[in-house]
């Protein structure tokens, strides 16, 4: 009898998952199975902070900037928003904004300029509604180059501002 | 045994410190168009001391450009009498003789006596005592004595000089004689260390550390290790500056959004906002007398060199030769204005003449930064890089006499020239 009932419980289920047609809870993750074979565990975190999310939107964290301009360009205007809104929707937590040059010129003017360009992300969090204390801009001048050498390539790289959590 | 291994440690540690931080080794690129003919004689009995004396007088005159010096190839002592006909037929304008004796308490004593050889005549003597490890000074305050003797300015080769160094990941703050010997770690850090800055009395340095993740203004004291946060404002805080009598740093802060300039007292407290401006205001650096501070801003569009009272009053630019100067560095006498220019892409040291205006560029390097004088007016010390590495160079305010200090690994940069010590 025992042996029946499993027999019902495991046919029943089999029966679920093979009728594609059922409609899917709307808050249920969605699951993509595509390539992945039978075998396959996914990870599911408990943790709600979408920060912690390495494939998240927050883990961009870079705006990059043109020579000699402290301007955010258009195209890393998403990133601003997403880290705004994980801010405001997350009081507790603080910012650190670093801004970074390249490496010509003097290191005092430099981190004058990186701090141009940490202002002016903070500026851009501001007015969508962060806190000013949560956000500190600061400058790492061209004392801490992402990408060392001398040519167009790295100094593009190091022309940046970081959202540092 | 737990005494033993303490000591070994306490020897490794020490071994260590001695180690780590290579010398600079010094060339000389130029020198001066006049030179001095001077002989300088071992000193009697010096091989007791633990660095030759007359080895670094000799050095340091050579440096200098100004002195070609003939080598006597025997010791003369202050007691000896001299041939002055003798030596004036073998082209020396002058001698110097001396000795060197170990006293009771340990100190090492050096007597030194100068001879115009043209005059048959003294021009100057002295008799410095020194513990073992300041025999060096001794050496360097008789080539200051010889030097203010024969050229009417006073010698800085008993200064000391500051700089940064970063040898793998870790960054140094050392100081050095002038020569860049006997080199000294101040500080130690994985972050940048920049803007290091002599107080007037030699005994602290003022420097920004990003140590805390952004940069934050700090006082060392050199003898007791003892450091304090001089600025640590919300935003960035770099570029100090002493005031002549040692008791304000001008800073650069950008707490207000925009980066201006503040006045602080040395323990952190009394700050004020001194210039005003909607762009950057940086690099400040007072004249001697205190009452004016020379600095660079971009409120005309590019980085040019101002000049304002302490309040803040009277802005005046001062460079207009390029769209780019930054770096400003006043001549303790007040006469020359040393700065980094930007023409067709080069990054170079420049100096104006304050009186008539006059631009002179005086380095033929590319990479150029943080001009420093020496406190006699007379040297400017600058970094630089050479074969891709980061290297300090001193060239004479006229430009004739250069050199170049470089360590055999690591890169080299941020130097300040210390003031003159007793």
């Amino acid at each position: 009898m025992r042996a029946l009932t499993s027999v019902f419980i495991l046919s029943s289920a089999l029966l679920l998952a093979a009728c594609s047609s059922t409609p899917m809870n709307d808050k249920a993750p969605v699951v993509d199975h595509s390539g992945a074979d039978a075998r396959s565990v996914g990870t599911v975190s408990t943790s709600s902070d979408a920060l912690n999310d390495p494939q998240g939107v927050l883990a961009k964290r870079s705006v990059y900037f043109d020579f000699d301009s402290y301007i955010v360009k258009p195209e890393f205007q998403s990133v601003i928003e997403n880290h705004a809104n994980y801010l405001k929707g997350h009081p507790d937590r603080n910012v650190k904004i670093q801004g970074n040059t390249d490496s010509r010129g003097g290191a005092e003017y430099n981190l004058a300029l990186g701090q141009k360009r940490a202002e002016a992300v903070r500026k851009s969090l501001s007015l969508l509604g962060v806190r000013d204390s949560q956000m500190e801009a600061v400058s790492l001048g061209k004392e801490k180059p992402k990408a060392l050498g001398n040519d167009e390539a790295a100094w593009a790289e190091n022309r940046r501002a970081d959202i540092v959590y | 045994m737990n005494k033993l291994i303490t000591r070994l440690f306490a020897l490794f540690v020490l071994t260590l410190a001695v180690t780590a931080h290579a010398q600079l080794r010094v060339e000389i690129a130029g020198v001066g168009a006049n030179q001095i003919p001077i002989a300088i004689a071992a000193f009697g009995n010096e091989s007791i001391a633990p660095s030759q004396v007359s080895a670094i007088i000799k050095a340091d005159l050579a440096r200098s450009g100004y002195f070609r010096v003939i080598d006597t190839g025997s010791v003369i002592t202050e007691n000896d009498a001299v041939n002055f006909a003798d030596w004036k037929s073998r082209g020396a304008n002058a001698i110097v003789v001396g000795s060197v004796q170990r006293l009771q308490d340990g100190r090492f004593d050096v007597r030194y006596r100068l001879f115009d050889t043209l005059k048959a005549s003294q021009l100057s003597s002295m008799a410095l005592a020194a513990q073992p490890q300041f025999i060096r000074v001794s050496a360097h305050k008789i080539a200051d004595d010889i030097y203010e003797k024969m050229l009417g300015i006073r010698g800085a080769f008993a200064t000391r000089i500051a700089y940064v160094t970063k040898v793998g990941r870790e960054y140094h703050l050392e100081v050095a004689d002038s020569d860049g010997e006997g080199v000294q770690l101040a500080l130690r850090s994985n972050e940048p260390i920049i803007s290091p800055a002599w107080s007037p009395d030699g005994t602290k340095v003022a420097y920004v550390s990003f140590e805390n993740k952004k940069p934050v203004v700090y006082v060392q004291n050199l003898i007791t290790r003892q450091r304090s946060v001089a600025a640590n404002y919300k935003g960035s805080n770099s570029a100090p500056a002493w005031s002549p009598d040692g008791s304000r740093l001008a800073v650069a802060l950008s707490r207000s959004g925009l980066t201006q300039i503040y006045i602080v007292n040395i323990d952190g407290t009394g700050l004020h906002r001194v210039s005003n401006s909607s762009g950057i205001d940086t690099e400040p650096h007072f004249s001697a007398d205190g009452q004016t501070i020379y600095f660079t801003s971009d409120r005309s569009g590019g980085p040019q060199i101002y000049r304002m009272s302490v309040n803040g009053d009277n802005v005046k630019r001062v460079t207009f030769g390029s769209n780019y100067n930054i770096s400003p560095r006043i001549s303790p006498n007040g006469k020359t204005l040393a700065y980094i220019s930007r023409r067709d892409g080069k990054f170079q040291l420049f100096v104006q003449d304050l009186s008539t205006g006059q631009e002179q560029r005086l380095s033929d390097t590319v990479k150029d930064e943080s001009p420093s004088f020496a406190p006699n007016s007379q040297y400017i010390m600058y970094a630089t890089e050479s074969g891709g590495r980061g290297s300090l160079a001193v060239v004479s305010v006229d430009g004739s006499v250069k050199q170049r200090l470089t360590t055999q690994a690591g890169d080299i940069r941020e130097p300040t020239w210390g003031p003159f010590m007793k």
